[in-house]
């Protein structure tokens, strides 16, 4: 096996142009269970750990090598809310923002978050820059638009981020589990609102009836947050797995996304 | 490849084949068995180690990215015959069973403890939620290292 240890991005672009079906190596925390389980058996690693420009987050761009344990220390409540419930410290010391983009698991925790906001993913690759929208760049379950010779540079979130906000996720303990369902609400001041949700779709997916519904209600009652719940439910596309039913996680979705938009409300 | 790196203050110079982990490295290349081979990913914590700073699971670290890097494992806690508080705790305390997983604990222990002397309750589960006792011997450790913490706010840090 070959392995390169750029300290910059050019370096580490250079290092993928060389060979676009290397392994890109973040945190690890995907790509070793892979390599342990004898799924993976790169012949090529890139590893991106000494990349500083990758490790930089200035205001609302946040680096792709950006690890839970920063963000959890972060400004902003439901980012850091959704770092603090990633795995363990061990997990959350090396996994990555840009890692969890690239995997692209339906329950990635950081992924409602991004939706929530219509954040963008910066790519680069040997044609320059681009900046795709969360979801041109989510294709499918763990299939993104990054091309061979793409790494992914940074999240950047939108200029306009709300104060209030939640993140909130179901599993059967609260450390160590992958989403069942996860969920992002964002409360502007105006009363716009935007409900993302995780593991109950093959990508992330927003609840844009319950959101069109919701953002005019400047007060609602219990009756309309019952409303807005059903919505939520109705609109998630969750499959039956060996972590929970379809049946439950629609049931879930719901409670879950009324619970964090109350949360905002109470905000 | 040939790749160097600091393990428990030692430089060592070591080639790695292909695309194993850390801890195959500290096991079989390093003669360092301390770290535990369990579930190979990420879920029981008992291959522990401190990575540049950090305590993080040792299969989830690709050996190759160790590269210049500086690594503490459990055996690197101990002073000969003087022992890490954290290792004392759990010794004085009943916090060790079968052991499997005591050097994960002792890591993740003993990181916490060094940064801050005096964790609470919540702070020292939240610290060791990713390390796994199948035991089941809980209690003992927490009462250990509870004890340890009491001690510590008592003066004795």
């Amino acid at each position: 096996m070959d392995c390169d240890w750029p300290h910059d991005l050019d370096a580490a672009l250079r290092a993928l142009q060389s060979d676009p079906d290397a392994t890109l190596l973040a945190g690890g925390t995907d790509v070793m269970v892979e390599v342990n389980a004898g799924h993976a058996h790169p012949a090529h690693v890139v590893a991106l750990r000494r990349v500083e420009e990758l490790r930089t987050w200035e205001g609302n761009r946040i680096g792709a090598g950006t690890t839970y344990t920063t963000m959890e220390r972060g400004p902003h409540p439901a980012l850091a809310q959704l770092a603090r419930t990633v795995g363990s410290p061990q997990i959350r010391n090396a996994g990555t923002i840009g890692g969890n983009l690239g995997t692209a698991s339906p329950a990635g925790d950081s992924l409602p978050f991004l939706a929530a906001l219509d954040a963008s993913v910066e790519l680069h690759g040997a044609g320059g820059g681009r900046v795709l929208r969360w979801d041109e760049f989510i294709t499918g379950v763990k299939r993104t638009a990054r091309r061979p010779d793409e790494i992914i540079v940074a999240a950047v979130l939108p200029d306009e981020v709300p104060l209030r906000q939640a993140f909130g996720k179901i599993g059967v303990r609260n450390a160590m589990v992958i989403s069942m369902v996860s969920a992002c609400v964002m409360r502007y001041d105006d009363g716009r609102t935007a409900v993302a949700l995780g593991a109950v779709g093959p990508t992330p997916l927003r609840a844009r009836t319950a959101e069109a519904m919701i953002s005019v209600e400047p007060a609602p009652s219990d009756a309309t947050l019952a409303e807005f719940a059903r919505l939520v439910s109705q609109e998630v596309r969750p499959i039956t797995d060996h972590r929970g039913t379809e049946a439950y996680r629609r049931h879930a979705s719901g409670v879950l996304a009324r619970r964090l938009l109350e949360r905002c409300l109470a905000a | 490849m040939r790749i160097t790196v600091t393990v428990n203050g030692i430089d060592h110079a070591v080639d790695v084949r292909g695309a194993e982990s850390l801890l195959y490295l500290l096991r079989e290349e390093l003669a360092l068995p301390g770290s535990k081979n369990a579930c190979e990913q990420g879920e029981c914590g008992s291959c522990s180690v401190v990575l540049d700073g950090d305590v993080v699971c040792a299969c989830l670290v690709m050996a190759a990215d160790v590269n210049g890097s500086t690594v503490r494992t459990v055996e690197g806690y101990a002073d000969h015959e003087v022992l890490h508080p954290v290792q004392a705790a759990l010794l004085d305390g009943g916090g060790v069973q079968c052991g499997f997983c005591t050097p994960g604990f002792v890591v993740a222990a003993a990181e916490l403890f060094d940064a801050n002397p005096v964790p609470s309750t919540d702070q020292i589960r939240e610290a060791l939620a990713g390390n796994v006792c199948r035991c089941t011997g809980y209690g003992a450790i927490m009462r250990g290292l509870e004890e340890l913490a009491a001690r510590n706010v008592g003066g004795g840090a």
